[in-house]
């Protein structure tokens, strides 16, 4: 045993497994080869092709085939993938890869700089419009050499590399997609990536298996031989195929809430709520400001003071996550923990809707409001009823109508609703999943802009001054006083910190080691013996 | 009417029905003095068991109480049943009476008609119905009433086509009465009969279809209904049993006590039937 260990050690030192196994052997175990590993799908999403679907699900599973050049740190801080290093120029403007060589796509041809040119400025510039977003800042993107990649910007924006985690802009070979219409492309049947896994067989409604590339950049990785993800509709079916061991490990909202505080007791099973850094899923009372009276701050700072956030937390998430604090997720980048939004008090909501000349009438309501849950599943129309009886207690009447998911999001896109629940991703820093709440010139018809329609002009500059420079320190100055701004004009009633816990059996190691939780290649995960 | 007592409660099972609904009809009456505040607002801690913390059937997953949601919800409920069923009475005897009294073209265009509701499944018929004018009260009622009709108007028809040809209408008719006061104060009281044993067993599914969409979440979303009350219940009953068996038995006791005095009904309407039923047992 002492033998072998030394064996690791000595290999360690040299190949790029290093730090994976200084983790394996930090808790006691080296890793083991072979094994299958189960895991569940929820909901089966349409296509595995990165990028023509990048809903939760594909985010999820697709990272085992495909790669971004880099990926995140429970900090942020970026790590190398498929670049092996970069360098950032002093203005900030100038970006160069170096990428790792000996890289093979699935079908066997060499991965190129030209394969990251074309997913950066081709693939995901047509498919993605947050990446297009962020992408057209680019000037040049070139490959300087087939293992070199070379960006320049037209101006410094300081999360630009945020942008190149397999969630963001995967990269995808060229040749399998180049002069072909991208959605239909035949390689969006059959993924076809760098990834430690290869697409194998998905049989619909039953199981997506991937098997162990064999040339996989990595050396002595993956570990396990084949990764399947079975899709089980129902949540409680979820719940006994983890009891019983039929699959090893839950993601992302698999498992209902409700259910956690049961699989917390089995010893067997390591619940675990880390890695939802990058995304910091931020849920908010979702107000339209062009309904009165939530054009007036003080009525929105009382609405958002009737909330006993803990509650929300303890009595209905179990636990899980963390009551919000301000308009930034305290795992954000830019996090300013002395802008906080004021505390639960009812008394004092009372007080500031009697100041705002808003008095009760005869039955005690001072105005109604129409309320659309979030048609998310049951946790979301629980979350509305609590909502409704906090809001009775300063006065104010919501009137809940249900919706399905589609109506919902058109509504809330047509700004057709008065209040309704929303949660977005924050993807790692202000500029890529705040911002766009909150400036007046994203005030679109379309989801997750602006569609409360909050406008002020400060806070337009601030974001804008955030967004172009290109220091921390100067950034960190803007987003902290833009957070002061927004707590107290309280432009969405901000409500928690999501966090979905990745639920394990102890003996499968290295699940959660970045911000992105098991939304990672898993080329360093194995089932100890 | 002590006729019709007599031999209503010659059915024991009726008796027994009946007592059970006026039982809860006095719980929906008596809800917001039994349980006084709204049925929504949090109680107690989330799961508490029956009978612990002065919960009688115990509290939901927000810490509501189960048992003041019943007894709110047997009002929507027992409102829903009436009021559906009334809409449904409405439709399918006027229907039903001219099909019937008219006969020939418009018997026909009637009856397909008719047949045209009877072929779509009904409870799939409902749930399109609320999913598209959004689920509030009226939406339920309508829907409901809009799927049940069809049954009605084939009873009455077939009432009114026994009786049209009997003597007393046709001497009515040459009285020279119009159709409409033949139709209102001669034939309908005859047939009667039919349409009160059928509207109880109308209330018992109308209460069950209102549960049935309020399950699957298309009920009235500020309303507290059984139907809502399980479905909330159904994906915890692990951990909290109580939390639909209690609304599920409100919902199996009402309807059964309904199809009992509806049974019941029956026999003091239709003495000549019970008889022969009585001679076989």
């Amino acid at each position: 045993m002492t033998v072998s260990r030394r064996g690791f050690m000595a290999a360690a030192a040299s190949a790029p497994v290093l730090m994976t196994v200084q983790q394996g052997l930090a808790q006691g175990v080296a890793p083991r080869r072979g094994g299958t590993l189960q895991m569940m799908l929820t909901p089966e999403p349409p296509v595995l092709q990165i990028g023509v679907n990048q809903q939760g699900p594909t985010l999820a599973a697709a990272p085992k085939m495909f790669q971004g050049l880099l990926t995140f740190s429970p900090t942020l801080e970026p790590q190398p993938l498929l670049a092996k290093s970069w360098t950032i120029s002093e203005d900030g403007k100038e970006y160069v890869f170096s990428l790792q060589e000996n890289v093979k796509w699935h079908d066997g041809r060499a991965f190129t700089a030209d394969d990251v040119v074309f997913s950066i400025m081709k693939f995901h510039m047509e498919l993605s419009p947050r990446a297009r977003a962020i992408f057209t800042l680019i000037e040049t993107c070139e490959a300087r050499d087939p293992h070199t990649v070379r960006i320049v910007l037209k101006q410094a924006f300081q999360p630009f590399l945020l942008m190149f985690d397999a969630t963001a802009a995967a990269i995808v070979a060229k040749h399998l997609f180049d002069g072909q219409d991208y959605r239909t492309a035949p390689a969006v049947q059959r993924p076809v990536g760098t990834g430690p896994f290869r697409f194998t067989e998905w049989q619909r409604g039953n199981f997506v298996r991937m098997d162990r590339f064999d040339d996989y950049w990595k050396q002595g990785q993956p570990y396990l031989d084949t990764v399947i993800y079975r899709i089980i509709p129902d949540s409680q079916s979820r719940r006994l195929a983890l009891e019983s061991g039929q699959v090893l490990l839950s993601q992302a909202s698999d498992i209902e809430p409700f259910d956690i505080p049961q699989l917390r007791q089995r010893p067997n099973l390591e619940v675990n709520t880390n890695g939802w850094e990058y995304f910091s899923p931020l849920s908010w009372i979702e107000l339209n400001h062009r309904v009165k009276p939530l054009d007036d701050a003080r009525v929105r700072r009382a609405m958002s003071m009737a909330i006993d956030r803990n509650f929300i937390i303890n009595r209905l998430w179990f636990g899980v996550g963390k009551p919000a604090t301000g308009p930034v997720a305290s795992t954000t980048r830019f996090y300013d923990a002395n802008a906080k939004i004021a505390a639960f008090n009812v008394q004092q909501a009372n007080a500031l809707l009697d100041q705002a000349g808003f008095p009760r009438n005869a039955q005690g309501v001072r105005f109604t409001l129409k309320h659309i849950p979030l048609p998310y599943g049951e946790i979301w129309t629980r979350l509305s009823e609590y909502l409704r009886q906090a809001m009775r207690q300063i006065g104010v009447a919501l009137d809940l109508e249900s919706t399905d998911a589609g109506s919902w999001a058109r509504r809330v896109g047509n700004w057709e609703y008065e209040t309704t629940i929303n949660f977005v991703y924050q993807f790692g820093d202000p500029t890529l999943g705040v911002e766009r709440t909150y400036v007046s010139s994203n005030i679109q018809r379309v989801t997750f802009t602006n569609t409360g329609g909050y406008s002020n002009p400060q806070v337009d500059a601030l974001f804008q001054a955030a967004r172009s420079a290109a220091v921390a320190a100067e950034r960190q100055r803007a987003f902290s006083e833009v957070q002061k701004i927004l707590v107290e004009d309280v432009p969405q009633i901000w409500l928690t910190e999501l966090a979905f816990p990745t639920i394990y059996d102890k003996k499968v190691r290295n699940v959660i080691t970045t911000g992105l939780g098991p939304s990672k290649s898993f080329d360093d995960v194995f089932i100890a013996g | 009417m002590m006729d019709f007592w007599r031999r209503f409660s010659r059915n024991r099972g009726a008796v027994v029905g009946l007592a059970i609904l006026l039982l809860v009809f006095a719980v929906a009456a008596f809800a917001s003095v039994l349980f006084p505040g709204s049925p929504w607002d949090m109680a107690t801690a989330p799961f508490v068991p029956p009978g612990e913390e002065g919960m009688l059937l115990g509290s939901d997953s927000l810490g509501r109480d189960v048992a003041a949601g019943i007894a709110h919800g047997s009002r929507i409920s027992l409102m829903v049943g009436a009021v559906s069923t009334v809409a449904t009475l409405c439709i399918g005897v006027s229907l039903g009476a001219i099909s019937g009294y008219v006969g020939g073209w418009v018997d026909d265009a009637v009856m397909r008609f008719t047949e045209f509701f009877q072929t779509i499944p009904s409870f799939v018929f409902a749930i399109l119905l609320v999913a598209i004018f959004t689920p509030t009260i009226t939406s339920v009622v309508f829907a409901i009433a809009v799927v049940s009709w069809p049954p009605v108007a084939r009873v009455v028809r077939a009432e009114f086509l026994s009786l049209r040809s009997r003597e007393f209408v046709q001497a009515a008719e040459v009285l020279g009465k119009s159709r409409l006061s033949i139709v209102v104060t001669d034939i309908l009281p005859n047939a009667l009969s039919p349409i009160v044993v059928l509207s109880s067993l109308m209330v018992a599914s109308a209460i069950l279809l209102e549960s049935a969409l309020s399950f699957l979440g298309l009920g009235d979303p500020n309303l507290m209904t059984w139907g809502f009350l399980i479905g909330s219940g159904r994906s915890v009953i692990r951990i909290a049993w109580w939390m639909s068996v209690f609304p599920g038995l409100a919902i199996f006791i009402t309807v059964l006590a309904l199809n009992l005095v509806g049974e019941g009904l029956s026999d003091a309407l239709n003495p000549r039937l019970a008889r022969q039923r009585g001679g076989a047992a």
